[in-house]
């Protein structure tokens, strides 16, 4: 059996130092999302953040929402799913210190290097959503739109969205304040089968430009 | 005579049920994968996604908030007559797809590559692809949706044919493996492989292995049905489950379609349908009732015919 967390939102600093790769999390509160247009707008654009945001929510997470405006203004959310974390990585030192976010979800992590340099030194742990494709268990946990950001500029899928959740999730920890990441626990493990699969297989007749042999590299 | 709005809501309706509804067979395979992974983290990524299915059910909400990109296949009975012609289709298409991302509702996935500008309806240049194949002796016409995820998982090699099925496992191997390490391609997948044909062609025929194919189906071609399961366990061998963790969940099933190709090549692709596999199909009959299945029955015998005449003209293939 995995560990279960239950999480009020803003997460304080105990709660956080708590969650230990591969335990299962879930949030009742306020989460944020923020990604690419939000982070370049805030970080590299002179846009401010909105006012007390720290306060109300610590949680950043990577997602899109599938959502559609009703006719009287409210919002219909049907699913939720995070988004591929490692692109944002570049944004994430200057993010953290600007939003205070100390819980970070996304889809697949980010590099482990990351985490030692970059989160865990700022008290922020990262969280992934589970096999993913979770979009109507977490819509599920969705309880409403407390408010929306930048809607009309960025568009739904890149504006900041308030959620109003509870019992959301689940998610499973990857790296927590020491700085060790489950993806890359879990890379290494299976990492040390991939000589016995590729055993007595050549070389293609062509190579690619530029091709390594090295299959414990990643693509991120 | 089948008019444009019966051809619309056909689409509609497919559109919505890919969304919400996950079809029996990979759900089945999802099942009986979470029966045999032994590894915890493994299992608990299955379990929680058959739960996921379960509730996208129960409260008709999109069963991944990532609703792909919405695509048609179209096959046309020869004796098929609608109003309004092929376009007449292609629009119905067109504003269906409009209409879903707005009701589901769907997210607008679809930008303008460069100028990532939209119209917020996953309509656009080029978008729906709608693809079309035909049908002998056949008054119906059947319209499927795909909602095909995943900006990874999908990869082309041109081989040659002295690399053998050795060099077909080892770039299958090779791409599952890259886009299995922390799950960027939302395994367990069904994994389509396609060989031969020319670039587009090879490319076409293994997107279209791993969409319009359902679970345990095998191809007609003995030996080729005997790769498709050698292959499959090579892929669940890899050591790796949902999410890169380590398991043994990784191909809910495999398989092969193959297109005649140039003597000198061997090209080889390979796809991966995620684990929101979302496909339905529509048969709308000759006088304009609809039937619905998760099956799109793509590849008949006709589609794979190999010579000149239909039926066949029991020529022999020679080496
Ligand atoms: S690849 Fe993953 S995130 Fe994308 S549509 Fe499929 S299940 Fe959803």
């Amino acid at each position: 059996m995995l560990e279960e967390h239950h999480v009020d939102l803003p997460a304080d600093p105990e709660s956080v130092s708590r969650l230990k790769p591969g335990s299962v999390v879930y949030l009742n509160g306020i989460v944020y999302t923020a990604r690419e247009r939000v982070y370049d707008f805030i970080l590299n654009r002179g846009g401010e953040l909105p006012a007390g945001l720290a306060d109300v929510s610590n949680v950043n997470f990577h997602c899109s929402p599938a959502a559609a405006a009703r006719d009287d203004g409210s919002f219909h959310i049907g699913g939720v799913t995070a988004t591929a974390s490692f692109r944002f990585s570049r944004y994430m030192a200057d993010w953290l210190d600007r939003s205070g976010a100390r819980i970070l979800i996304g889809k697949g992590g980010m590099p482990a290097d990351d985490y030692r340099n970059i989160l865990a030194p700022r008290g922020t742990v990262y969280l992934t959503t589970v096999g993913y494709g979770t979009g109507a268990l977490l819509g599920r946990g969705v309880r409403g739109v407390e408010t929306v950001y930048w809607l009309r500029e960025f568009g739904i899928a890149q504006a900041m969205w308030l959620f109003r959740v509870r019992d959301f999730g689940p998610f499973l920890v990857d790296s927590d304040l020491e700085g060790n990441s489950l993806f890359a626990e879990q890379g290494e493990l299976v990492n040390r089968n991939l000589d016995r699969i590729y055993r007595g297989l050549r070389k293609p007749t062509l190579l690619r430009y530029g091709e390594t042999d090295d299959r414990t590299d990643e693509l991120i | 005579m089948i008019s444009g709005e019966t051809i619309e809501q056909a689409g509609y309706e497919i559109m919505k049920r890919a969304a919400i509804d996950i079809p029996g067979d990979y759900l089945s395979g999802i099942r009986d994968a979470a029966r045999k992974e032994a590894e915890p983290l493994s299992g608990f990524v299955l379990k929680t996604m058959v739960k996921n299915y379960e509730t996208a059910t129960e409260d008709r909400r999109p069963m991944c908030a990532d609703t792909g990109l919405p695509r048609y296949y179209v096959k046309v009975g020869d004796e098929a007559r609608f109003s309004g012609g092929f376009t007449g289709i292609e629009h119905a298409l067109r504003s269906a797809t409009a209409r879903a991302t707005r009701d589901v509702p769907l997210r607008p996935n679809r930008v303008h590559p460069l100028w990532r500008t939209e119209y917020n309806n996953n309509v656009g240049i080029n978008a729906p692809e709608i693809e079309w194949s035909f049908e002998p002796s056949a008054g119906w016409l059947d319209i499927t949706t795909v909602h095909k995820g995943g900006l990874f998982g999908t990869d082309y090699r041109m081989l040659f044919p002295g690399d053998g099925i050795d060099g077909i496992r080892r770039f299958l191997l090779d791409t599952l493996v890259a886009f299995g390490k922390r799950g960027l391609c939302c395994q367990p997948a069904i994994v389509g492989v396609g060989i031969g044909g020319s670039k587009d062609t090879c490319m076409q025929l293994g997107k279209q292995a791993a969409c319009l194919r359902i679970v345990g189906d095998r191809n007609p071609d003995p030996k080729i049905a005997e790769l498709e399961l050698e292959l499959m366990e090579a892929g669940n061998g890899i050591g790796m489950g949902p999410m890169g963790f380590v398991g043994s969940s990784m191909v809910v099933d495999l398989h092969i379609e193959v297109g005649f190709t140039h003597t000198g090549g061997m090209p080889v692709s390979v796809h991966t349908f995620c684990l929101s596999s979302r496909r339905a199909t529509a048969r709308i009959l000759a006088d304009g009732r609809i039937t619905y299945r998760t099956d799109p029955q793509w590849f008949t015998p006709y589609y794979r015919r190999e010579t000149v005449d239909w039926p066949m003209d029991g020529l022999e293939a020679v080496s």
